[in-house]
């Protein structure tokens, strides 16, 4: 069985302006040890998933279907005091930016203690040696004497180590971490991500990593979920995906990637805009932005299905399988024509 | 200013054809003690001594880890801060000591692109107002000229004309810093100045607006400095490439050298840091992991400024001598400030940290 199985997930928000559907059919599940990437553009549905899945989302205006199998029981049924025990125990989540998710007027070593001591019925003085052993394994320089400094002491980078300590304090099965490096320059990123790897080995966490730096998910993901306006374009393992991508949104995302390793003259773009989620675009969602549009497209909402005879490739799109091939090995070969 | 660098400026300024050169650009920002007599007690050297020159047509690339000075050297370029030492030649005439009415025909011929397309754009105007604001200062044109100048130009950065009216939060991310454009190429200037133009961006848009550059820069003959911490957008866009780390520069190449070749020590890591969306190359790669931060640049660390963070730090050289930027092998345009250089790339942590030939 898996850690987490995500079946046919739907969060949809009541505005004033009508119906959001932020997230619109999303499944998959992660393994023990496995990291997933979740892609995608802002807006398109990444972290609602995952703020979905630890119920997090406002109750009054969210409307949720689907299921959330953690260990068997499903979490979007659970009741709220059961996913306190859940959320930050079992399941922790490292948010986007460390600036705003640490309490300002709390000592970090106090915050850190918090986070394990609603858990766990541990003295104060076990709660924060336990803290300081993480401030060490996360690499922060003299914790001893840093634990009881305020989160505005630190610097960005620093701030993020503490949100991965305080996410690791009650040894989590599963690890959230939405845009965890976004915020941060390439060397502490490349820290940071040596580190949630490290820990990985160490605990043997699974991770769900959710970001649009395709390059991070190359070098840490088992496996790619490529979302597009609240619905999954391609999934499947990390090869597949960028060794024989099938999507034109993949494509694109991949194209439009600036490279260190060649000298491109022009980026591929995709043209346009994410659509509204108020009013998607009927068909393939991506139609209005994809080269390749075809009649069909406008009318028929393809589904996600096996691409090609792989049944843990799969893909969302109408185009048959010679062209799809055919323009994914030239884009692989770096001589796609601009998409326009 | 030591020898080289003083030989490397006249030698740039030589040629005659630069457009802008910087000459040993230093900008200190005091930090003070008392209310009343406020006594100077130490200083944030946020630029120290940055050279560099650039022809017309040309984009010099700019990086590095935050707080190293990148925005601070622009503002200063531009005269947005008052620079503490140093010139900035803009066609050979020093613009540094100008008063803010000799420097406005100066305006007019360099720009600047903002790094956040949402605090950039002032929200109470209409887009029609916010690109032909520049115009209306330097009065070119009548208003129904400026109108359609507005309009040409909102084409031109692939906008709708007909938005004329709109306000900014009418526009996405992307739009808006096609507006942050518009505005910027509006009295028809030739030095654009880009602080971290497409950072605030999603990759996709981020690809639309570095083709956009690319081509204005194609019509126009604009010339750029761009900054940004994303060596990849650097390596796009870029014809020379220049490192900086705590205010000073430690590499400067031709962007191809420069990326195939690095010597700095710092460099290599920047590069080795970046993710490269290729499972197979990524899986088997090692990434030179930094230790720790960036120091303080109120009180730098002696000598090289890179010797506490530096995998090839030898004591008793490092720690006492500071290196000059000159060239360290490679083409006679590569410049680095660093007493061991690499000698290949690419480069093991474990090659990197052995001790470096003639120790």
């Amino acid at each position: 069985m898996a850690l987490l199985e995500v079946n046919d997930l739907k969060t949809y928000f009541r505005t004033d302006d009508g119906v959001v559907r932020a997230v619109d059919g999303v499944s998959f599940k992660v393994d023990k040890g496995q990291t997933l990437g979740i892609v995608g553009e802002s807006g398109s549905g990444k972290s609602v998933t995952c703020l979905t899945i630890m119920g997090l989302n406002p109750r009054r205006t969210a409307m949720t279907t689907g299921h959330a199998m953690w260990k068997g029981e499903d979490l979007l049924t659970a009741k709220a005091s059961r996913l306190r025990e859940i959320r930050g125990n079992e399941i922790a989540m490292i948010f986007q930016d460390p600036m705003t998710s640490l309490n300002p007027v709390h000592k970090i070593g106090d915050q850190l203690a918090e986070a394990m001591r609603l858990h766990e019925d541990v003295s104060r003085r076990q709660a924060r040696k336990r803290g300081l052993d993480l401030l060490k394994a996360v690499g922060i320089p003299r914790a001893d004497r840093r634990i009881d400094d305020y989160p505005h002491q630190f610097s960005g980078g620093m701030r993020q180590r503490v949100m991965i300590a305080m996410a690791l304090i009650n040894n989590p099965d599963l690890l959230i971490a939405d845009e965890p490096t976004t915020a941060l320059d390439v060397t502490t990123q490349a820290q940071i991500l040596t580190l949630i790897e490290r820990l990985q080995h160490e605990f043997g966490s699974a991770v769900i990593m959710i970001t649009h730096d395709l390059g991070v998910v190359a070098e840490i993901a088992d496996d790619v979920v490529v979302m597009y306006a609240a619905e999954i374009a391609e999934q499947g393992t990390t090869d597949q995906i960028f060794k024989s991508p099938h999507h034109p949104y993949t494509w694109g995302l991949m194209g439009s990637l600036p490279r260190l390793d060649q000298n491109v003259e022009r980026l591929v773009q995709i043209q346009g805009q994410p659509p509204s989620l108020l009013r998607p675009p009927p068909g393939c969602r991506f139609h209005p932005r994809c080269p390749y549009v075809m009649q069909v497209c406008k009318e028929v909402d393809p589904e996600l299905s096996p691409a090609g005879d792989d049944p843990t490739h799969l893909q969302a799109c109408h185009l048959d399988e010679e062209t799809k091939k055919r323009e994914a090995a030239k884009l692989l070969a770096g001589m796609m024509a601009e998409a326009s | 200013m030591t020898q080289a660098q003083a030989e490397a400026a006249a030698a740039a300024q030589a040629t005659g054809d630069e457009l802008l050169v910087v000459d040993h650009l230093e900008k200190y920002f005091p930090i003070t003690r008392g209310i009343v007599f406020q006594k100077e007690v130490a200083a944030v050297k946020a630029v120290d001594g940055v050279s560099f020159s650039l022809r017309e047509g040309e984009t010099l690339g700019v990086v590095g880890e935050s707080g190293c000075g990148k925005s601070t050297m622009a503002r200063c370029i531009l005269k947005l801060l008052e620079p503490t030492g140093g010139r900035v030649l803009y066609r050979g005439q020093d613009i540094t000591k100008l008063s803010r009415a000799e420097m406005r025909p100066f305006r007019r011929e360099m720009m600047m692109i903002f790094q956040d397309p949402y605090a950039s754009l002032n929200p109470r105007k209409r887009v029609g107002f916010i690109v032909a604001e520049a115009l209306q200062v330097h009065k070119l044109g009548t208003d129904a000229e400026i109108k359609r100048r507005v309009q040409e130009l909102l084409e031109v950065v692939g906008l709708n004309p007909e938005h004329y009216n709109r306000f900014p939060h009418e526009f996405s991310g992307g739009q808006r810093q096609r507006i942050g454009v518009a505005r910027a190429l509006a009295v028809n200037p030739k030095l654009i100045v880009c602080d971290e133009p497409v950072s605030a961006l999603d990759v996709s848009v981020q690809a639309q607006i570095l083709n956009l550059l690319k081509d204005l820069q194609r019509d126009f003959g604009l010339t750029y400095v761009f900054i940004a911490h994303d060596l990849n957008v650097v390596r796009h866009i870029s014809d020379r490439v220049m490192v900086m780390y705590l205010g000073q520069v430690v590499e400067h190449a031709y962007r191809d050298e420069l990326y195939t070749a690095p010597k700095h020590p710092y460099t290599g890591a920047l590069l080795s840091a970046v993710p490269v969306p290729d499972p197979e190359i990524g899986r088997n790669r090692k990434r030179i992991v930094l230790e720790g931060d960036v120091p303080s640049p109120i009180n730098p660390p002696n000598a090289c400024r890179f010797h506490p963070r530096c995998p090839r730090f030898v004591e008793g050289r490092c720690d006492v001598e500071e290196p000059e930027l000159v060239n360290r092998g490679g083409p006679s345009t590569h410049v680095a400030k660093c007493h061991y250089p690499l000698e290949r790339w690419p480069l093991s942590e474990e090659d990197m940290r052995r001790a470096p030939a003639g120790v």
